[in-house]
């Protein structure tokens, strides 16, 4: 196959860059593959190694620092049969951390081309990642107080099936690029070279001595069988396959009349666990059954298990302008959290509106007709208390019939589900 | 009639849908995270990808190369979430990658109130960008909206290949309300123009007054370029200042020059009016009550809800205004939009009615003003 470079656009590197001999390899690793420019995309990020994308005759993509595999992880799940190259810096590794981190354990068919040459080259030799803390840079003392990362032990630990260590001398670099392109998951190498722009103006470092520190490095092949996995793409589409089709919901017509015209507000109070969601969109379909139209918001903290859950439901025979509720027709008291996040509205409310409220529930004094339910004596668990204090509502007819209700529930609940809503609805016993 | 009861979000997901997105990335966070666990529902079986990325950086770095690769893509994030967008987010504009980005706005600064809502994001959306060009941002009011303006969103990215901002709200989109899908006048779908096959291909090129370059997307049969350095047409680095220009000038001009094409508002108008209320997303139905109640005590009052926000739709203003001496408008923030329309009716008395403490904006505060000033 032939070279892949681009003849018009040669490497531009400072005289003796390890870069300018990668891309040579990975040339030649292309060419062992029998790859053609358009089944490979290199992606690459900033500093000296995002001009890798420049030289070759492929697709190409190039973005923001450290952001690299983020692109290369939507190109690759939207084309499966491309090879897609990502080459960074260490700058790049240490600024986009997270995304290393996250290809490592998602293990999609990616190949990272880490070229670590200890320093940020382009910005002025400034420590990375990677440095050693007894390195001369351009970030003065502050590479001291920190310990460099070894990238190889970083993707194991994080889950890459296929790690690689290299110098970017070693004869045979165009062979384990070749192998890490051709692995079917993620693939690393860390790719040891020299800067001599930056970094060996001020600290030595050869390809001898880079072959002699690699040597005594822990070896990264044992990640193999640790890690070794299915690829996240091939894995991916298998489960997505498997998932129920979801198609646009139709909608309901209307099956009833509404006992009213114009707008009504219903607050329910509870608290989490007592399902005040559901019942408040179980009354908005019982609404949606005759005809109206509804809306619902609901206020409840960012903890699930604990805390208020407020329901405030609209239910008007024009279509919904304001969703605020202002003064609601319907009070429906189930829990002391719901009663305390509303004490000021309780309190204010005028034009003597219905008040359910279960038994064991105080409220504030307030201008309202109150009706107490014992839903306790009736044995009915408080996670119900939010139906059966919806189909007390039912029983009086003003806002929900019972048609309303029942078609509601169909609505919302199927087969067993259905049938004991049904049958609490019935059993509730009227307020005292 | 045959209504739905969804949330604003849901009305998203299922208009992206229909709009032919077929790649989401995204990041939980409130309120905007009903929006991926709708797509999660929605796109796997269909063959499409639903990613939950590790960051909202990588969220959106998925979609931009999904985008490239030729998919129509939708993100959605909340103020956090879209603060980290913005380095990506310049990135689109600049090298032109159809995006739909949904901003779930809630109560800022910073992590502020995930459950509150805000229209705080309103100047950000434009400006959260490096560079300063010109973006689409679209403002729904209800439920409907959301389904109908993700569709024109999607349109409008392919044609312009631009990120297009859809501007939602916690009171939008986590409020369930009735709508009527089967009613709603959805747009033609509209694809990307890809690239003639027989024509040599330069990624950013455009012929004549061509001011969108064609598409083709990266692992296709052709060689594909991008990046997001200032580039030629042929998608490498240039330093030259009239490619430079010129490609800068192109890129403001396919938008500004088309605004017209993708200014959508409703009008409410009043006979005898000599109050006009602009207004835009939750707050146009409390400002449409608050004209009702006006009208009803003898003072009529007529209501434009704006739905292209940006760019500003200066000569739909211009044209509406005109009949008015007093112009009011209200937000759910500080006071940010109003700037616009400060800006665009210099002659006019404009009067703002805002409020930031995470609650709807009522209709008696509007009418305050409409009898007060
Ligand atoms: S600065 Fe260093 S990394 Fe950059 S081109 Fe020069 S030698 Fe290579």
């Amino acid at each position: 196959m032939d070279s892949l470079l681009n003849t018009q656009r040669p490497p531009v590197f400072c005289p003796g860059c390890a870069h300018e001999r990668v891309v040579h390899a990975l040339d030649k690793a292309f060419s062992q593959m029998g790859l053609a420019g358009n089944q490979v995309a290199i992606v690459s990020d900033i500093g000296c190694s995002g001009l890798f994308d420049t030289f070759f005759n492929t697709h190409a993509f190039h973005g923001l620092h450290g952001r690299a595999l983020t692109y290369a992880t939507g190109l690759k799940m939207a084309r499966p049969d491309l090879h897609v190259v990502v080459t960074m810096g260490d700058g790049g590794l240490g600024i986009g951390g997270a995304h290393l981190l996250s290809a490592c354990r998602r293990n999609l068919d990616l190949t990272l081309l880490v070229l670590n040459n200890f320093n940020y080259g382009m910005t002025g030799g400034q420590c990375s990642s990677t440095t050693p803390p007894g390195a001369v840079v351009g970030s003065g003392f502050l590479n001291q107080l920190e310990k460099p990362i070894d990238v190889c032990q970083v993707a194991g630990a994080a889950g890459a099936p296929d790690v690689r260590r290299a110098s970017s001398y070693q004869k045979d670099l165009p062979e384990v690029m070749a192998g890490a392109i051709g692995f079917k998951g993620f693939s690393v190498i860390d790719m040891w070279g020299v800067c001599p722009g930056r970094y060996t103006k001020r600290n030595p470092l050869s390809p001898k001595a880079i072959e002699a520190s690699l040597a005594g490095m822990p070896p990264a092949a044992g990640f193999a069988e640790a890690n070794a996995r299915r690829e996240y793409g091939e894995h991916y589409r298998e489960l997505a396959a498997g998932q129920k089709r979801q198609t646009e919901p139709s909608g309901m017509a209307k099956t009833c009349e509404p006992p009213f015209s114009g707008r009504r507000e219903i607050l329910i109070l509870g608290k989490a666990g007592q399902r005040i969601v559901t019942a408040a969109e179980i009354m908005g379909l019982s609404g949606i059954a005759a005809g109206l139209h509804a809306s619902q918001k609901s206020d409840y903290p960012i903890t699930v298990l604990r805390g208020h859950s407020v329901s405030e439901l609209i239910l008007s025979d024009d279509p919904i302008d304001y969703t605020g509720i202002s003064n609601p027709d319907v009070v429906i008291a189930l829990a002391d959290e719901g009663v305390a996040r509303r004490k000021k509205q309780l309190e204010n409310l005028t034009g003597n509106p219905l008040l359910i409220r279960e038994k064991s529930i105080a409220v504030p004094d307030c201008a309202a007709r109150i009706v107490e339910a014992d839903f306790k004596a009736q044995k009915i668990k408080p996670q119900d208390w939010a139906l059966a204090g919806l189909a007390l509502l039912a029983r009086r007819g003003g806002i929900v019939t019972g048609d309303m209700l029942a078609a509601g529930l169909a609505a919302r609940f199927k087969g067993d589900v259905l049938a004991s809503a049904a049958e609490l609805v019935n059993r509730v016993e009227d307020a005292v | 009639m045959s209504l739905n009861f969804l949330e604003g979000n849901e009305a998203i997901a299922y208009g992206a849908m229909a709009a032919g997105c077929r790649f989401f990335a995204g990041y939980p966070i409130t309120p905007a995270t009903t929006v991926f666990n709708t797509m999660l529902k929605l796109l796997p079986p269909e063959g499409g990808v639903c990613l939950q990325g590790e960051d909202e950086i990588a969220s959106i770095g998925f979609c931009l190369g999904a985008s490239m690769a030729g998919l129509k893509c939708l993100t959605a994030t909340s103020g956090p979430g879209i603060s980290l967008y913005s380095e990506q987010i310049s990135f689109a504009i600049g090298s032109e990658i159809p995006l739909v980005i949904v901003d779930v706005q809630r109560l800022g600064p910073s992590t502020g109130s995930a459950t509150r809502g805000a229209d705080g994001d309103i100047q950000f959306l434009q400006w959260g960008n490096s560079g300063g060009l010109p973006v689409i941002v679209l403002a729904p009011s209800d439920v409907g909206d959301c389904y109908l303006l993700t569709m024109y969103a999607f349109n409008l990215s392919e044609t312009y290949r631009v990120p297009v901002f859809i501007a939602a709200n916690k009171e939008i989109s986590m409020t369930r309300e009735t709508v009527d899908l089967s009613a709603l006048p959805r747009p033609t779908v509209v694809e990307r123009k890809t690239a003639n096959a027989d024509a040599p291909f330069l990624p950013f090129a455009t012929a004549g007054d061509q001011k969108v370059p064609d598409f083709l997307p990266i692992g296709g049969d052709r060689i594909v370029r991008q990046t997001s350095s200032t580039h030629g047409p042929d998608g490498y680095i240039t330093t030259d200042p009239q490619v430079i220009g010129d490609a800068i000038e192109r890129m403001q001009a396919k938008l500004t020059d088309e605004i017209d094409r993708f200014t959508f508002y409703t009008e409410d108008p009043a006979d005898g009016a000599d109050t006009l209320i602009i207004a835009y997303g939750v707050t146009a139905r409390a400002a449409r009550v608050a004209g009702r109640n006006a009208a009803a005590a003898g003072t009529p009052v007529s209501l434009l809800t704006l739905k292209t926000l940006w760019p500003v739709p200066e000569a739909l203003i211009r044209e509406k205004a005109a009949p008015y001496k007093r112009i009011i408008v209200p937000e759910m923030n500080l006071g940010q939009y109003v700037r616009e329309i400060q800006r665009v009716l210099a002659d006019k008395k404009v009067e703002f009615v805002g409020r930031m403490d995470g609650s709807l904006i009522p209709p008696s505060m509007i009418e305050e003003v409409i009898y007060n000033g």
